[in-house]
Parts: C-alpha cells; structure tokens; sequence
C-alpha cells in the first residue's frame, strides 16, 4: 500500500536524509522524498499499520531533521 | 516569503546592526568577546542547536555540524589570542554564520520561488465547479465534492473542472493547457469534453461522467508532481557522493588541523595551531555540498515543467535523463507518423459476391450499378462485423457506412489480433481481416491488391471481396524523423502490422531507416527486443505509440512514448513519457528540452565541483580566506540554483 503526505522540509540535503530515515522505520517498504513537490511518498509493508508506521516515521525524520513536518490527515 | 524566512531575515538584519556597533565600540578584551556573543547567539543558535541534536542523534556530519565548528572555532580562536595577550578576532565567527544565514535565506527564497514558479505553470487545478439548482441559482462548489452524474455548468473563460458529456450548448475549446497548443476544438451536445481544456465562446451545460480524481486533470497533475519522486542517476549518484564527500571532508579538515602542527613541533619550529586551525575551519566552509544536493533535482523538476507546459509530461527524472542518450527511435506506424484516420478508398466485390447479392441480374449492362449494389452490401457487412471494435480501421469502416448500425443483428464477435475478426451477421458467418485471416480460414483470396490496409471479407466461407483503407501521413512525420536524426538519434525504425507494400511506401516518404512490416502485437516486442539487444549499453531506445494497444511494447522499450495521448487514460498509464498531442515533432522537443536539462546538470556539477576544489586547495595553503570560503558555498549554490531555473525555458 502506498500513501502520499505532504511535508514541510527547508533544504534538498533535509530531505534526503528524511528519505533514508524514513526508508528504515519499521512498517516501511520504501519511502520517497520529493523536496520539489514537498511530498513523501510512503510504501507500507502489509502487515503494517499506517497510523502507527507514521507517527515512527515522522519521529524518526525530526530526529535527523529537527525543523521538518509531516502532515499527517 | 514565509514567516520563517521573515524570521530568519530579521535575525540577520539585527546581527548585521549590532556587529557594525561593536566594530565602532570602544572595548577591550573579554568584554568585547562577550559582547560579540550576542550577535552571534542572535544569528546563530538554531545552527548550533541542530548541530547539538545531530551529535546527539548521531547523525554527526551535515552543513550545521561542517558551520558551527567552523565558528566555535573561530572564536575560541579569538579567545585563545586574547589569552596569549593580543587582540583576539571575533567578527569573523559571526560573519561567516551571518553570512551562511544570509545565503541559506536566499537560497530557501530562490528554490521557493522557482518550485512556485513550475508549480504555477503545471497548475491546471481548476478551483471550483459550478452547479446550478432548482431555481437556477449557480453556486460554485469544490469539484471534489461533485458526483459523477452531476451537471455542471462552464461559463465562457472558465476552465472544465471535472470530465465529461455536453448535455447543452455550442462552444470552442482551449486544449492549450493540456497540449500546449492552442488549437481550438469545437464541441456541440453529446460530446465528451476533457477537463483541464478552458471554455472560449459558450455556455456549456456538461454532465459529469468520471469524480474530479479520476478526471484528466487530476491524472495529469498527480502523474508530473509524482515524476520528481522517479530520480535520475545523476541525482543518486549526487545523493551517494555526498555521504562520502561530507565524512571525508570532515577528517580531512582535522587532518589539516593537527597534522601540519604536529609535524612542526617534531621538526622543532614554532607549531602555528591558530594559522591551520583557521585553514581548516575555511576547508570546512567551502566543502559543503548543498549547491549540488539542490541545483539537480531542481534542474530536472524546471525541465519536467518546461516540458509539459508544450503537452509533454514526462513521468521521472529518470525518462528525462535517459531520453538524452536515445540513439534508437522505434515507431509504430499507424496512430504516430500517419494520422490513423484511415479513409476507405476503394470496396471491389468479388464476381461471385456479386452475382449472388445483386440479384440474377440479366443483362450485361447493368453491371456497373450490381458492381455499386454489391459494394454498399459488402461495406455494410464489414461495418457490422467492426461495430464493436475501436480500432482506427473499423471506425473508418463505420464512418464509411454512414448509417446507424443495430448491434443486435452481430453476434458472437471474435477479434483475432492481428488477423482481424469474425461474427455473425444476420444468421451468416461474416470473417474480416487481412489475408492471413483467408489463409486461417482456408479461403483464397487475392494477395496484392495496391498500397493500403486490405480487409478482405468472406460471407459463409466463401470469399466476398476486399475493401481498401488507406492511412494518410502526418504533414510534420518527415520533419520529425529529419529533426530527430539532427539530434542525434542513431536509427529510426519502424513497425507495423500492415502490410510490406504499404510499409515501403510510408517509409520512403519519411526517410525512415528501417521498417518492419506484416507484424503482429507479439511480433512488435520481438522486434524491440532484437534493437535492444543491438544497442550499446549506454544508448536508449524509445518506442513510439498511440498507447492503444502497444502497451507491452511501452513498457519493454527503454523509454515508451505514447502519443495523442489526450483523453486516452490507457496511454497515459502505459508510457513514460507521454506527448498530449499527436504532433511527432513534440519527440524532437522532447528530446532537447531532455538535452539542455542534462547540459544544465552537468554544467552545475563540473562549475560547482571545480570551484570547490579550486576554493579547497587555496583554503589548504592559507591562500583563501573565510570571505573566498562563503562565496565557495553561497554563491555557488546561488549560481547553480539560477542557472538550473533556466531548464524552464523551453523555445518552441
């Protein structure tokens, strides 16, 4: 399952780090950063719950990237 | 500008003020270091901050890590000097954080203007739809919320928010938005319209047929703002090269910090820590690698706008980057060099056709007009057997016919790709196709009947005739094949699943290089597969289609093209790189947007990566300083940024 969340990142080196933070949350089967569209575009493994997987993800993206947001619906 | 961005430039405006005011202070020694740590806490503290937390984190070496060593060292240097009894420098640690503020500012302000400026030009978003209620009061409304079945009505000037058929009203279309060309369409009632196409003349009452997110619009937005997320090679290997780039700058710097001391020292000479710590510090200044990590994405994000502001969407960095190096341009004929509207040119009934049909016509004069009676009969047949394909031949069929079709009289309808189709019409077995369907069915029929679409056709096994279809050639198909060679590509060929007599005479009208004639679908493959296994390795191939039934060959080429793709989802699926209008010429355009936006990203590449390299090893002999050091990393990533805003130009 794939899902697609709108960010808020500053800088293109922010963004790729939020991708390669993302990409090793638990849940996650692969993730995509776009700092141009400011999207992340998450794949789920299928076991996973999304609700949970994301609010890791987006603890795990402020970790590398402290004034990021992920908006999560 | 954002409150952040404002925030930041308030910041910078209130350290510049204070810094001039020290500069003009009459103090001395520890105080004037403390009074320079306001300005420097002011213009600094989220750096240092993030530095902390990416220590903490252990996420140790990025740009804030790289800029606030480089000023915690610069002061302690000051303090360090003062200790030692001389006049310590300290505006030099807040001049490079003010002026790493200052560009950071100015680059968040380009990238965000630039990302607008392309969003701005894809954005075909309409804001709302109108509907009208019982008393013809029209309210406007978020076309999310309209359901399929709905009117709705475009006012002249208006975009059409949502896809759908005309229930009232006359007027012409602007398809520019979609195609980038603005030939007006005229559309009346009963005609389905696209959404994204902007109403020039009438009012229009239009039911809708599809929700906004299954709209074109909505297809074609989500499909150019997902093709950022596709990324080129370039950009991976940006991406890799600054994970070692950033470690292996940072141990450089120290090496460059202690080692030159330290050998000093065991060679018996004064050390100098505080002239290669500052050599170092300016290293680190210079090495940051944002110009790069920023100018490529949106070097590739510019040309993918610039491209699909002309009707070419391209679905990734990575198509756009692969079509530069396309050395092999495989077409399918029909539908792409020639117009697909295949027009009937001549309907020859077969003697026996025509002595059973017409009747026992008794006299020998009256043959022309059997001839004439038999013809209507046979185009009839093959319109009734076509009734329920969509293939560009059975709609020239239909429309050659010209009478309304009743679909109840066909039955058992079989399509034999390739072949043609077989059903049954008015209680008689009807079969359809090209010559290889007669020889299936063991029928003889005539094999060389003149340049064209043959479809031979046989009532009740016996053979009844061929109708002749002939394709018409696009005007610009000859300048396309001639401005893709100029631009570079290897070979041309093309395919198609008619027959060789045919193929010749297209392809010597086009100067194609090649053309595959008599083809079937799992034919055309086998073809692609034969160039692709051709092809050197870092040559591409790109096939060229209407997307409608050449979906497995889309996808088995390097890079699939479909094109008049407006209002054909299946195309738009299929391909990757889709041209919303069936002008060839859109290829060649395509191609050198993908050119000037590669060139763009090598020239940011090469610029940046020599002026880094140049800047680090003046830094390493002390021949620049911090001021070179902020031009190294601001002012090339501002180069670089305004000079990836011009893949967004695209010339016609």
């Amino acid at each position: 399952m794939k899902k697609t969340y709108k960010i808020e990142v500053d800088c293109a080196n922010c963004a790729l780090k939020m991708e390669e933070a993302a990409k090793k949350v638990e849940g996650v089967q692969g993730a995509t950063v776009s700092f141009m569209t400011q999207k992340m575009k998450v794949e789920f493994t299928d076991s996973a719950d999304e609700k949970a997987v994301m609010q890791n993800v987006r603890r795990a993206c402020k970790k590398v990237e402290d004034d990021c947001e992920i908006f999560l619906e | 500008m954002t409150k952040k961005q404002k925030k930041v430039l308030y910041r910078i405006i209130a350290a510049a003020i204070l810094m001039v005011v020290l500069a003009f202070m009459p103090v001395e020694g520890y105080l004037r270091f403390i009074l320079y740590l306001i300005p420097y806490f002011i213009i600094g503290y989220d750096i240092l901050r993030k530095a902390a937390l990416g220590i903490l984190h252990g996420e140790v070496f990025d740009e804030n890590f790289l800029m606030a060593v480089a000023t915690v060292g610069a002061m302690l240097l000051g303090v360090y000097n003062e200790a030692k009894g001389m006049e310590g420098e300290f505006a030099e640690g807040v001049a490079v954080m003010l002026f790493y503020q200052i560009g950071e500012l100015f680059q968040a302000v380009a990238v965000g203007k630039s990302r607008r400026n392309i969003s701005a030009l894809m954005d075909i978003r309409p804001d709302y739809a109108n509907i009208e209620d019982e008393e013809g009061n029209v309210e406007q409304v978020d076309p999310d919320e309209v359901e399929p079945g709905t009117v709705i009505l475009v006012q002249p000037g208006e975009k059409i928010p949502i896809d759908g058929v005309v229930t009232e009203g006359n007027s012409t279309l602007n398809t520019s938005a979609l195609t980038g060309e603005s030939v007006p369409r005229e559309v009346s009632t009963g005609e389905e319209v696209i959404s994204g196409c902007v109403n020039i003349s009438g009012l229009l009452r239009i039911r809708t047929t599809k929700e906004f997110g299954e709209s074109t619009v909505s297809k074609i937005l989500d499909l150019v703002e997902n093709s950022s997320m596709k990324k080129a090679r370039t950009e991976n290997f940006i991406t890799k090269f600054a994970r070692y780039y950033t470690p292996a700058v940072c141990y450089s710097a120290l090496a460059l910090a202690v080692i030159p001391s330290v050998v000093n020292l065991m060679m018996g000479n004064p050390a100098g820590w505080s002239t290669w710590i500052i050599r170092a510090l300016t290293f680190l200044v210079i090495s940051c690698p944002c110009a790069l990590v920023i100018s490529i994405p949106l070097s590739f994000f510019g040309g993918i706008g610039g491209a699909s502001a002309c009707g070419i969407l391209v679905k990734g960095s990575n198509y756009l980057e692969a079509l530069a190096q396309t050395k092999y341009v495989v077409f399918d004929k029909t539908g792409t060099l020639t117009k697909g509207v295949f027009q009937v040119t001549e309907v020859h009934a077969s003697p026996e056709f025509m002595e059973n049909k017409a009747g026992s016509g008794e006299k020998a004069e009256a043959e022309t007009e059997k001839a004439k009676v038999s013809g209507k009969i046979l185009l009839e047949l093959a319109a009734y057997v076509e009734s329920y394909s969509n293939h560009p031949i059975s709609r020239s069929l239909r429309e050659a016919y010209g009478q309304e079709i009743d679909k109840a009289k066909v039955s058992s309808v079989e399509e034999i790709g390739g072949h043609g189709v077989t059903a049954m019409v008015n209680h008689h077995s009807v079969a359809a196709g090209n010559y290889r369907l007669m020889d299936s069915l063991g029928i003889a029929c005539e094999k060389n009947v003149g340049v064209g679409t043959v479809i031979h056709i046989a009532v009740d096994g016996i053979y009844a005739g061929y109708i002749l279809i002939s394709d018409v050639v696009k005007e610009q198909s000859a300048e396309a094949i001639a401005a893709l060679k100029a631009a570079g590509v290897k070979k041309t060929v093309m395919l198609t699943g008619d027959s060789a007599k045919t193929a010749e005479h297209v392809a010597g009208l086009l100067h194609v290089d090649e053309f595959r004639s008599e083809l079937l679908p799992a034919d055309k493959v086998e073809a692609v597969e034969g160039l692709l296994a051709q092809k050197g390795s870092r040559e591409n191939l790109a096939f060229v289609g209407d997307g409608i039934n050449d979906a497995p060959v889309l996808s088995r080429a390097d890079i699939g093209v479909a094109m008049g793709a407006l209002g054909s989802d299946a195309a738009i699926e299929a391909a990757d790189i889709v041209l919303m209008d069936d002008n060839p010429m859109k290829l060649a355009l395509a191609m050198r947007i993908s050119r000037k936006c590669l060139r763009i990203v090598y020239e940011n590449i090469v610029f940046a990566l020599t002026v880094k390299a140049v800047c680090l090893v003046l830094g390493a002999f002390g021949i620049a300083n911090m001021w070179i050091a902020i031009f190294a990393d601001v002012g090339v990533m501002v180069l670089a940024v305004l000079n990836a805003v011009r893949c967004l130009k695209v010339k016609a």
